[in-house]
């Protein structure tokens, strides 16, 4: 089965001369229980692309269809958010400082409609890895690691299938990325899911992902599987000076 | 004669706990070369790199034998005398181009300034040299860039823009902190070859840190590996990858990498030993 199917999508910011094309006409389907990754440059469109999937970027044309359902504009109803769930780049930035894990959680979850909130705050902290001393606690009292667990715990609160992950390591340490990333690779057989995975590096990439499309000024350059990746097969120009740049970075 | 010379650096922050030591004992000298140090966050390479332009505040202490830039001490200075040295002798590239912009004021604007600050000249001269040093970062349309406001870019744009505004002064010890992080492979790689050519062409000392290891061998011509406030390793970056110390084979291991694909990553164990260990010195 597709989980979602992207086709021919424009996205755009802004109007007249500060009009810019974010993507232009990228198609690419990902399939239930995949893992499928967008790279290229920044500004090549591929956490765009993540945006008007979720709502967040409603200057969009195209087809999106998550689970056979189209979507439009920029409204999304409750089905979607128990369907797709975004965890983002910053740690930092993405939790509420004055809410605590508690807090963070429970909310996710009353809006989500469960019952049994209480329970499901523990089970969804022991998923992602944090024991229940970690339940009172605000994000300024959590390390880059750990407030990325939580992040993540709140994109599994409604128990979702497809799960956008946004460069979910890039701000975090070597030693704490190949936890997380552990970790992601452990939910992901857990819970079914499927990931939609953006990130700028191709070893993550190659290493989380069945296939992945490569990005430049908004448009989908080339789709290829991650072995190509590892044999450095990859056919367009462009993906092979990005792996070439990777490689000796 | 070392370009800067850091003998037993000691940054403290009072806490009610008691004094935390970020920075605890470290000596190292940079000549004209591409110094790396490297570490996880809290191991103190950013606050090494802070103390050095005295940019620790209060109530943080800094302390330490000497920091001598040409054999003159920093230390000595007075405030405005320090202000002299920043962005004229050593300038600084910060992590976070969102916390380091000015969020009200136009690229361009802010550009413009930094030139405007260091030469008399007029303004239309001061935005034409800004353009040029827009592209001089491989900044695409440089004159709707001028036109923009920080949060309108993206954090590789604004990298490049905080580089750029470095360009202005000349400097000769430029401080990055991880200037890449932000930027994806093929940009980083542009950022770099910016930097290196600062280097070789003017005869900088770059002192660059960064997290990321594979990036420091590759770039820079010494390694100095910071665990805890103290250099546990010290070692030429061609050779970083027959490092010994288990932290640094730690880190190293737990990369993805594409030639060798598994399930599981290595996650580094650690030792309690590597923080009590003495400093290693970090001398050229």
């Amino acid at each position: 089965m597709i989980a979602l199917s992207i086709r021919k999508l424009d996205v755009w910011f802004g109007s007249d001369r500060d009009r810019v094309d974010a993507v232009k006409d990228a198609s690419f389907e990902v399939a239930d229980g995949e893992s499928f990754g967008l790279v290229g440059e920044s500004g090549s469109g591929k956490s765009t692309i993540l945006k008007a999937i979720t709502g967040l970027a409603p200057t969009w044309s195209g087809e999106i269809t998550v689970e056979g359902q189209p979507l439009q504009g920029g409204t999304r109803n409750r089905a979607f958010y128990k369907t797709v769930q975004m965890v983002f780049q910053d740690p930092y930035a993405s939790l509420h400082p004055r809410h605590t894990v508690d807090q963070v959680l429970s909310e996710t979850l009353y809006l989500h409609g469960l019952a049994g909130i209480d329970k499901r705050v523990e089970a969804l902290l022991s998923d992602v890895g944090l024991g229940g001393r970690f339940r009172f606690r605000y994000p300024h009292q959590l390390s880059g690691g750990q407030r990325q667990r939580v992040a993540i715990a709140r994109a599994l609160a409604g128990e979702p299938d497809i799960l956008l992950l946004d460069e979910p390591t890039s701000a975090l340490d070597v030693s704490v990325q190949a936890e997380i990333l552990n970790l992601l690779t452990d939910l992901r057989d857990e819970h079914n899911l499927t990931y939609l995975m953006v990130s700028h590096d191709l070893p993550v990439i190659g290493h989380m992902c069945d296939r992945l499309a490569v990005m430049k000024d908004g448009e989908i350059v080339e789709v290829m599987a991650a072995d190509d990746l590892r044999n450095n097969t990859a056919s367009h120009p462009y993906s092979q000076s990005l792996l070439k740049a990777s490689a000796a970075g | 004669m070392s370009l800067l010379d850091v003998e037993n650096l000691w940054v403290r922050f009072p806490t009610r706990q008691g004094v935390f030591d970020a920075v605890r004992g470290v000596s190292f000298t940079l000549d004209r070369e591409r110094l790396g140090i490297v570490g996880e966050s809290g191991s103190g390479k950013s606050m090494t790199g802070r103390a050095i332009l005295r940019l620790i505040r209060k109530p943080g202490i800094v302390e330490a034998d000497h920091i001598k830039l040409e054999g003159q001490n920093l230390l000595d200075l007075t405030e405005p005398q320090m202000r002299e040295v920043r962005g004229q002798k050593i300038s600084m590239v910060m992590q976070d181009p969102k916390f380091s912009l000015n969020p009200v004021m136009t690229v361009g604007d802010q550009i413009m300034e930094a030139y405007l600050l260091h030469n008399d000249t007029s303004k239309s001269q001061a935005r034409a040299k800004s353009i040029a040093m827009l592209e001089a970062v491989s900044i695409r349309d440089p004159e709707r860039v001028m036109r923009a406001y920080p949060h309108e870019m993206s954090g590789g744009m604004g990298q490049r823009i905080m580089i750029a505004m470095m360009l202005v002064p000349d400097p000769q010890i430029l401080i990055a902190d991880e200037p890449t992080s932000a930027l994806d492979v093929s940009v980083q790689r542009q950022v770099l070859d910016i930097m290196d050519g600062l280097v070789k062409e003017r005869g900088m000392g770059l002192i660059f840190i960064s997290h990321d290891l594979n990036l420091v061998a590759e770039f820079c011509d010494r390694v100095l590996i910071m665990y805890a406030g103290r250099i546990v390793e010290v070692c030429d970056a061609d050779r970083l990858h027959e490092a010994q110390h288990p932290y640094t084979r730690g880190l190293l291991n737990s990369l993805p990498r594409l030639d060798q694909p598994r399930k599981h990553l290595e996650v580094l164990t650690r030792d309690d030993t590597w923080a009590e260990a003495e400093s290693v010195r970090g001398n050229a």
